[in-house]
C-alpha cells in the first residue's frame, strides 16, 4: 500500500521503473529467441558495449560534439525564429499569408537537401549545424506567433492601462503569456534539430554521434550500433531537461 | 467642487463598417467631481463596460468627448487607473508581484516598490499571502489583488468594472466597507460598475442609472446618506427607499432587455 503511494508520487522513479521493466522483458524475449539477436542485441550487451566503442569512437567527445551542434543550432532557430514570429505576429497580413507556407514546410523533409548544402558549406559543421536550424526554426517561429496570438486582451489592456512602452509590453507582458506556447514550438524544434543533424552526420560521414551509429551498423556490430543510439536519445534527454528548467524559470507557474 | 472627469455626449458604434453594427452607447453624458464616488448600474450589455474603457482611454474610435481637468483625453491617462471585469491578474507574478507592477513600470527600484505594494497588499486584506500565485488564490482574492495593483498606480480617477461581481453577497459587503476605507483614506475619485443595487446605495454619491440598448443614461440619483457609512446603513428605511427606486428603474430596463433579446432570437 504504502509502496504504490510512494511510487504515484515519485514520477522520475515509476519512469525509471517502467524503462527497467521493459529492459527486463527485452532481455527475456532476445534470450529466448523471440526477438532476433541481429536485430534487437540483448540490452545487457548493448550496455556492455558502451567501453569498447568509448575506446574505438570516442563516444563522450562525439556525444558532446552532437550535443553542441544541436545547441548551436537551436541557438540561432531562436534568435531568428522568435524574432519573425513577433513579426508575423505584429503584421497580421504577412502571418495570415505565410501561415499556410510555414506548415507545409515544417513537413516537408528538408534533410534531403543535405546535397545542395554540401555544396554551399562543404563537409564541414556548418553544413551539420545550417540542416539542423533550418526544420528548428519553423516551429519556434509557428509557435511564436500562435502565442503571442493567444495573449488574453484584458492583460494587454492591463498593460495599456498602466502606459507600458512598447518594450515592456513585450517583455513583461506578451512574452511570459507566451512563453507555454513558445516552449512547445522550441521543444518540437530541438527534436526535429537533432533528428536531422544526426541523420546529416550519418548519411555524410562526418562528426558526432551520427558518424558512430553509421560506422558501428557498417561493421555490423548491432550493440555497438544500439549504445551508440542510446547516447543520441541522452542528447535529446538533455535538452528536454534543459528547456524544461529555462522555461520554469521564465514562468515558474 | 470642480469637475475632475466630464463625459459628453459620447457614443460608441462597433463594427460600424459591417452588416449589423451594435450601438454600445447613445449620447452619454456625466460630469464626476473630484472625490466623488459614483456606480453605473444597468443591464447586461448596455455598454458599461465600453463607457469605462473609452475612459480608460482603451477603446479609439468614439463621438463625443472626455475630459480630465478640462483637457481632452487621447488614450491611457496618468490619472486613470482601471480595474477589469475579467481576470486580469498576472499568473506568472506572485501577488506582491503583480501589485508591484505598475511600479516596477515606473522604474521604481525593487526594494521600495516592495514596500510600497506591501502597503496596498495589506490594504485590501491580503497579508500573508504576498508570495502566492493567482492560482492559489481564490476568484475573490485575484480581484483584490488587481484592485490594489491598480490603487498601487496612484490614479486619480480608479474605475472599477464589476471587480466584485463574482463574490457572496457577504463577503462583497465586506469588500464595500474596505473599499469606503480605501476611498477615505486616499481621497480618490471611483467610479464602480455594479449589477447590485444594494452595494450601489451602500457606496456611492450618485448612482447612475443606464437602459438597455443602446446605451443611455435614464436617471441619475443622488444617494443623500450621511457618511462615514459601513454595510450598517443598509438596515435603515431611507436605504430601503433608494433601493426600491433602483429596482424600479433597473426592473423596465431588464424586462425591455429580456423581451428585445427574446425578440431577436425568435428572429433568427
Ligand atoms: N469589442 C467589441 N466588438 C463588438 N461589439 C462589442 C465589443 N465589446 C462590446 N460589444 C457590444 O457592445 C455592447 C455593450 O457591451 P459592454 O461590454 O460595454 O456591456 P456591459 O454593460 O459592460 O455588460 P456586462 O454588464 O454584461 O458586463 C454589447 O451589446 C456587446 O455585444
Ligand atoms: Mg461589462
Amino acid at each position: 500500500m504504502t509502496g504504490s503511494f510512494r511510487l504515484s508520487k515519485s514520477p522520475v522513479l515509476v519512469g525509471a521503473l517502467g524503462v527497467a521493466v521493459f529492459l527486463c522483458v527485452l532481455e527475456i524475449a532476445v534470450e529466448t529467441g523471440m526477438v532476433m539477436e541481429l536485430v534487437v542485441p540483448r540490452p545487457s550487451d548493448t550496455f556492455l558495449a558502451f567501453p569498447p566503442v568509448q575506446e574505438d569512437m570516442d563516444l563522450v567527445g562525439n556525444f558532446f560534439v552532437t550535443l553542441g551542434m544541436t545547441a548551436a543550432s537551436t541557438a540561432i532557430a531562436l534568435s531568428i525564429g522568435v524574432p519573425f514570429g513577433y513579426f508575423l505576429y505584429r503584421n497580421r497580413r504577412y502571418g495570415i499569408a505565410y501561415e499556410g507556407w510555414l506548415a507545409a514546410a515544417f513537413a516537408a523533409p528538408t534533410v534531403l537537401l543535405y546535397p545542395l548544402f554540401l555544396v554551399i558549406f562543404g563537409r564541414t559543421y556548418l553544413t551539420l549545424i545550417m540542416m539542423g536550424f533550418i526544420p528548428g526554426a519553423i516551429p519556434i517561429v509557428i509557435q511564436t506567433r500562435q502565442g503571442l496570438l493567444g495573449v488574453s486582451q484584458t492583460l494587454l489592456n492591463v498593460g495599456r492601462s498602466f502606459n507600458v512602452s512598447d518594450r515592456e509590453m513585450f517583455w513583461k507582458i506578451q512574452l511570459p503569456s507566451a512563453v507555454p506556447t513558445i516552449f512547445t514550438g522550441i521543444r518540437i524544434g530541438v527534436m526535429y534539430t537533432l533528428v536531422n543533424i544526426v541523420a546529416i552526420e550519418y548519411l555524410i560521414d562526418f562528426g558526432g554521434l551520427g558518424r558512430i551509429v553509421s560506422e558501428m551498423y557498417f561493421r555490423f556490430d548491432t550493440p555497438g550500433t544500439y549504445a551508440s543510439i542510446v547516447a543520441v536519445i541522452l542528447v535529446s534527454v538533455f535538452f528536454y531537461w534543459g528547456f524544461g528548467r529555462i522555461e520554469k524559470w521564465l514562468r515558474p507557474v | 467642487m470642480a469637475n475632475i472627469l466630464e463625459i459628453s455626449e459620447v457614443s460608441k458604434t462597433y463594427d460600424l463598417d459591417s452588416e449589423n453594427p451594435v450601438q454600445a452607447l447613445d449620447r452619454v453624458t456625466l460630469d464626476v467631481a473630484q472625490g466623488e464616488f459614483v456606480s453605473v448600474i444597468g443591464p447586461s450589455g448596455c455598454g458599461k463596460s465600453t463607457l469605462f474603457n473609452i475612459v480608460g482611454g482603451l477603446i479609439g474610435q468614439y463621438e463625443g468627448s472626455v475630459r480630465i481637468d478640462g483637457r481632452p483625453v487621447d488614450g491611457a491617462h496618468r490619472d486613470v487607473g482601471v480595474v477589469f471585469q475579467e481576470e486580469s491578474t498576472f499568473p506568472w507574478r506572485t501577488t506582491l508581484d503583480n501589485v508591484a507592477f505598475p511600479l516596477e513600470v515606473q522604474g521604481m527600484a525593487k526594494p521600495e516598490r516592495e514596500d510600497k505594494a506591501r502597503k496596498f497588499v495589506s490594504l485590501v486584506g491580503l497579508d500573508g499571502f504576498e508570495n502566492h500565485y493567482p492560482a492559489q488564490l481564490s476568484g475573490g482574492m485575484k480581484q483584490r489583488t488587481a484592485v490594489a495593483r491598480t490603487l498601487a498606480y496612484e490614479p486619480r480617477i480608479m474605475l472599477l468594472d464589476e471587480p466584485f461581481g463574482a463574490l457572496d453577497e457577504q463577503t462583497r459587503m465586506l469588500l464595500g466597507d474596505k473599499m469606503l476605507e480605501i476611498w477615505a483614506a486616499l481621497n480618490q475619485t471611483m467610479l464602480l460598475i455594479t449589477h447590485n443595487i444594494t452595494e450601489a446605495v451602500q457606496l456611492s454619491d450618485r448612482v447612475v442609472v443606464m437602459s438597455f440598448r443602446p446605451g443611455k443614461i435614464k436617471e441619475v440619483i443622488s444617494v443623500d446618506l450621511p457618511r462615514p457609512r459601513s454595510s450598517e446603513v443598509i438596515s435603515t428605511p431611507k436605504f430601503g427607499e433608494y433601493v426600491g427606486r433602483l429596482w424600479t428603474l433597473l426592473r423596465e430596463e431588464a424586462s425591455r432587455g429580456m423581451v428585445e433579446s427574446e425578440a431577436e432570437l425568435a428572429g433568427r
